[in-house]
């Protein structure tokens, strides 16, 4: 309890600066076959206006950090066992129950990748967006549905008077992304997460949403997390990235140096094997090998099975993040001879 | 640029003197609308591919990109005769194959394979690896005889680079990435002359992704393999394919090399999809100027008259409503010795640079 | 020149322990989709494991599953050799020990005719399990067979056995029972099969329906189509080894309520008829006489509910087991 006043006293709630601090956050999920450590001590920080993007493959922990953030992690099998989750000053795992679910969605919302699967399909989208506000704004129902359709105007779903009243099966994938965003930011939260919104949509329709998304990011002065595995989408909107591999953040910079000089194998690794727009060649580089079972994460660097550059030290000991710049920083014991090449 | 890309390019594989060894003709599949339980009455039709024609020639690498329900994947299936056509031809070889059944159809189907998009629905999850790639030889037992067969199996997984001992796993014992070899391992065994591959990497993780085309890449060469190369992401597309056609809402829009679709467009819908890709290069940010399309595409059962594009398109005119431009050389670029002279339907095509150049 | 080939799969995941490290993908992208999916099955053993073997592992850990099991081989047992452990004759009886109860060699007491109520329900065993596994595997066979069909070919076939399968379901079981049982005279047990597989088998016809349904969509069996497999390989290789599951579990379930059904039709008299045993026909019989001998009532009424109770409890394991939506 002391612990959590002296950092309400370290992080005053302000506006413009630091939104959310993940510190040294570790998640596992025991199952059957053994406990597998999904998370191994994540560290970010987000700040109001700022876009985060978190970039990873599947089984990074991506998507599990973002849970833990929200406090929709399954549990059991999942358990956050270290760590913090310091949200406006103060610490998220340690609240009430009660407290933490008035955060949720009043003070941070998520947008998922499958909106079909996230809107309830039998209530009209209507009332799932006037339910925001007479649950906690406790409004009566005529007015939740003006503030609906005033909010299906924002996110430019055309004819919303019209369609206020229709079930998410009826509208396109496109339209549920935006109905998805409208429920997100109906209440004008500070931060949102983004977990791989765009990925189930075609690419038009993918830039339609990413620029309503970074624009009413703009407007509201929200923070953004951005869980993706798509560098395209990365390049574009982010501020900042960070790269996860097996749980851990293997490289942290903002996002115009991470492009121009990655200082870290991995990242590297994915730069060079995406196939460019721009570009025709023969043959792609391939980081070889497979992401590891995160049952058996190997010793050392997690990435030494993979890295082309390993040498004993990476099979014993886990790199810590250095210090690349003042803003950037690499898990790997080699990343000057990295940036350098 | 274009001379660094040219330099790049594998030889373009079509000369016109050349046979092809697929060709599609006035391919067509509705599928109709139906009411009732008992008696159906047929009320509308979703028309899913309406009227495609294309060339696939020995040796060389045909991407088809579209963005879902453009009719891409039922072209798939029409070709490998897992649907039956509404109208058109799938020429073999000169040979009718949508026509064909039983023995006949069996012996082309050796001929084309498939390569599936969901690595995890793809595999039987009943059957071990050597049973899921030995199949192939049950049903035509004439390619490899019976006390060959182990030793064909344990080859092909040694050609998709997969440890032959792996022969009597399961396939939920293998990742994304090895279970999409296991595929491509299945449609090699009877050694095929032509693959459709209908989203072959796009389930996969992009450090994956590679591995994969890399070695659809090496099969082609080894195998003299011509690829149907199905997929929504122009990047992996423009990669692997020697010629491009773009698909909107059951058509072929726009069809050339790759030279031609990406760094020469004419047809505005290729332009807008082009712009849209997410380049992976943040200083691009602001050079790139990006057309964002309204709207989303129309209902394959009730598509717009005329140009099915123009209700998205910003050069749409009263012409493009009421006459359908057709899949040839714009008339503005006809006869002129330039890689904006290819097929593309549009009557308003003009050439447009969407792809940021390197500097 | 397979050496040029990619063989860095091998490097992550040797071969000895290939097992959990071929896992890592999945397991992982278990984990990342989030909530709502298990772990996947599998282990660093590197062994093989399918659906039965995984459904095998959970079930030997199951509580409620071997105590069923025990209960079920007991029945079995005692069905097929009654007189392991009861000496005497269920059809000798002796009417001046009437309604007797409990007596040293006769801990049961005696029936209304005087007969041993312990043999007999001992000997009842037979007709209860022979009705109940006989039923099933008729209802499961039928159904699964004509639901398969269905399920698979589509069209015309499908909307024609749908219908059928509808008219059966609207008929009453009870009142079907005893409009059809009354005709017949036979007192063995196959009229009492007969009936209950002929109204039984919608319900499982409607099950393997829609998991081949289910099944007929994976890209799996386009892939054996594409090959040039023939409809009974695609049916027999690819269909049913996968859409078997459920049909299992709903007939193991139903295996418990067609015993159930035997002694309510033999309670109204239509089931089966003396001299056949049957723990139904000995609770109609001691039904009247409640008051003055509960005993007669209540050791084979006990028998019927354990045995009921064991095989619907069975059932529940195993769909505990095998069913995919719990993993």
């Amino acid at each position: 309890m002391t612990s959590l006043i002296t950092q309400v006293e370290q992080d005053p709630p302000d506006p413009q600066g630091v939104l959310l601090d993940v510190r040294n956050l570790h998640v596992e999920f025991r199952t059957r076959d053994g406990v597998a450590k999904a998370v191994n001590g994540v560290d970010y920080t987000v700040s109001a206006g700022e876009t985060l993007a978190v970039l990873g493959e599947s089984g990074s922990g991506k998507s599990v950090t973002a849970q833990a953030i929200m406090g929709i992690l399954d549990s059991p099998p999942g358990f956050v066992t270290q760590g913090e989750i310091v949200f406006q000053g103060q610490d998220l795992l340690t609240m009430g129950k009660e407290d933490r679910r008035r955060v949720r969605g009043e003070r941070m919302a998520m947008i998922f990748q499958d909106a079909l699967s996230s809107l309830n399909p039998v209530l009209s989208v209507g009332e799932q967006l006037g339910e925001m506000f007479t649950v906690h704004r406790g409004m009566s129902r005529k007015d939740a549905k003006v503030k609906a359709i005033e909010l299906m105007e924002r996110v430019r779903i055309p004819a919303a008077k019209q369609r206020v009243g229709d079930f998410p099966h009826q509208f396109s994938g496109g339209m549920r992304q935006r109905i998805m965003i409208a429920m997100a930011m109906a209440l004008e939260p500070d931060l949102i997460i983004a977990d791989e919104p765009t990925t189930a949509l075609d690419v038009t329709v993918q830039a339609q949403v990413m620029e309503l998304l970074a624009e009413l990011q703009r407007e509201l002065h929200m923070g953004l997390i951005l869980i993706t595995h798509d560098l395209g989408v990365v390049a574009d909107v982010a501020d900042k990235i960070a790269v996860m591999y097996a749980g851990r953040i293997v490289e942290t910079s903002p996002v115009h140096e991470i492009y121009r000089k990655p200082a870290h194998p991995y990242t590297k690794g994915l730069l060079r094997s995406i196939p460019r727009l721009d570009q025709k060649g023969q043959e792609l580089y391939a980081i070889k090998g497979l992401p590891p079972n995160l049952l058996h994460i190997p010793a050392g660097c997690a990435f030494n099975p993979r890295c082309p550059m390993a040498q004993d030290i990476c099979r014993t000991d886990v790199p810590p993040l250095y210090e690349v710049s003042e803003t950037r920083a690499s898990a790997c014991h080699f990343w000057t001879e990295t940036i350098g090449e | 640029m274009s001379e660094t890309t040219t330099h790049l390019t594998k030889e373009p594989a079509v000369a016109p003197d050349r046979e092809p060894i697929l060709s599609v003709r006035g391919l067509v599949k509705h599928f109709p609308l139906t009411q009732g339980i008992l008696f159906r009455k047929q009320i509308g039709a979703v028309k899913a591919v309406d009227g495609v024609n294309f060339d696939l020639y020995r040796g060389e690498t045909l991407g088809i990109v579209g963005e879902s329900g453009c009719g891409k994947s039922t072209v798939a299936r029409l070709l490998m005769n897992l649907e039956t056509v509404t109208a058109g031809q799938v020429l073999y070889k000169g040979e009718d194959i949508t026509k064909l059944s039983g023995k006949a159809l069996k012996v082309v189907r050796r001929n084309i394979q498939m390569v599936f998009q969901d690595p995890y629905t793809s595999l039987n999850p009943r059957m071990t690896v050597g049973d899921i790639i030995g199949e192939p030889y049950e049903i035509h037992p004439e390619v490899a005889p019976k006390g060959d067969r182990r030793k064909a199996v344990e080859d092909l997984l040694d050609v998709v680079g997969l440890n032959p001992e792996y022969i009597n796993r399961y396939p939920h014992q293998f990742s994304g990435g090895q279970r999409q070899r296991i595929g491509i391992a299945r449609g090699l065994a009877l050694r095929p002359e032509i693959i459709v591959a209908d989203e072959p990497v796009s389930a996969l993780d992009v450090s994956v992704q590679a591995q994969v085309v890399n070695l659809m890449g090496r099969l082609q060469d080894e195998f003299n393999l011509s690829y149907m190369f199905i997929a929504h992401d122009l990047s992996i597309v423009r990669h692997i394919s020697d010629r491009v056609g773009v698909m909107y809402l059951g058509k072929i829009v726009e069809i050339g090399n790759d030279d031609e679709i990406y760094e020469h467009p004419t047809h505005p819908y290729t332009q807008a999809l082009l712009s849209a890709v997410p380049v992976p290069d943040p200083d691009a940010r602001d050079r790139r100027e990006r057309i964002i399309l309204v709207g989303d595409v129309p209902s394959p059962a009730n598509p717009p008259s005329g140009c099915r594009f123009r209700t998205r398109c910003w050069k749409a005119q009263e012409r493009c409503t009421l006459e359908e431009p057709l899949l040839a050389v714009p008339a503005v670029f006809r006869g002129l010795d330039s890689p904006a002279a290819h097929d593309s339907a549009c009557h308003f095509a003009e050439e447009k640079q969407v792809v940021p150049t390197e500097e | 020149m397979p050496e040029e080939y990619d063989r860095s799969n091998e490097s992550v995941a040797p071969t000895g322990m290939g097992g959990g490290m071929d896992l890592a993908a999945s397991e992982a992208q278990t984990l990342d989709h989030g909530p709502g999916h298990g772990p996947q099955p599998g282990g660093p053993t590197g062994k093989p494991r399918s659906l039965w073997s995984d459904a095998w592992h959970d079930l030997r850990r199951n509580p409620i599953f071997i105590i069923s099991a025990l209960l079920i081989l007991f029945l079995i047992v005692i069905s097929l050799w009654p007189s392991l452990i009861a000496s005497g004759n269920p059809l000798q009886c002796d009417l001046s020990k009437s309604q007797q109860g409990s007596q040293p060699g006769h801990p049961f007491g005696y029936d209304n005719q005087g007969c041993d109520v312990y043999t007999r329900t001992v000997y009842g065993a037979r007709a209860s399990v022979t009705v109940g596994v006989c039923a099933t595997a008729g209802v499961a066979l039928l159904g699964g067979i004509l639901g398969g069909l269905a399920g698979y070919f589509g069209g015309a076939w499908d909307a024609v056995l749908s219908r059928i399968s509808d008219i059966f379901f609207a008929i009453p079981i009870i009142l079907g029972g005893l409009v059809f049982l009354s005709v017949v005279t036979n007192s063995t047990v196959w009229p009492v099969i007969g009936f209950m597989v002929l109204l039984g088998w919608p319900q499982i016809a409607r099950i393997a329906r829609g998991s081949v349904i289910t099944a007929k969509q994976n890209d799996y069996v386009q892939a054996a189509k594409a090959l040039g497999a023939n409809h009974t390989r695609i049916l027999l290789r690819h269909i049913a080894p996968n859409a078997v599951a459920p049909v299992i579990v709903v007939a193991t379930i139903a295996l418990g309520t067609y015993i159930a059904l035997e002694a309510t039709l033999s309670w109204l008299g239509v089931g089966l008829k003396p001299p056949t045993v049957s723990w139904g026909i000995d609770i109609s019989a001691a039904s009247t006489q409640i008051r003055n001998a509960p005993h007669m009532l209540l050791w084979p009424a006990g028998a019927l509910s354990i045995t009921v109770l064991a095989f619907i409890m069975l059932g529940d394991a195993v769909r505990d087991a095998l069913d995919p939506k719990l993993r």
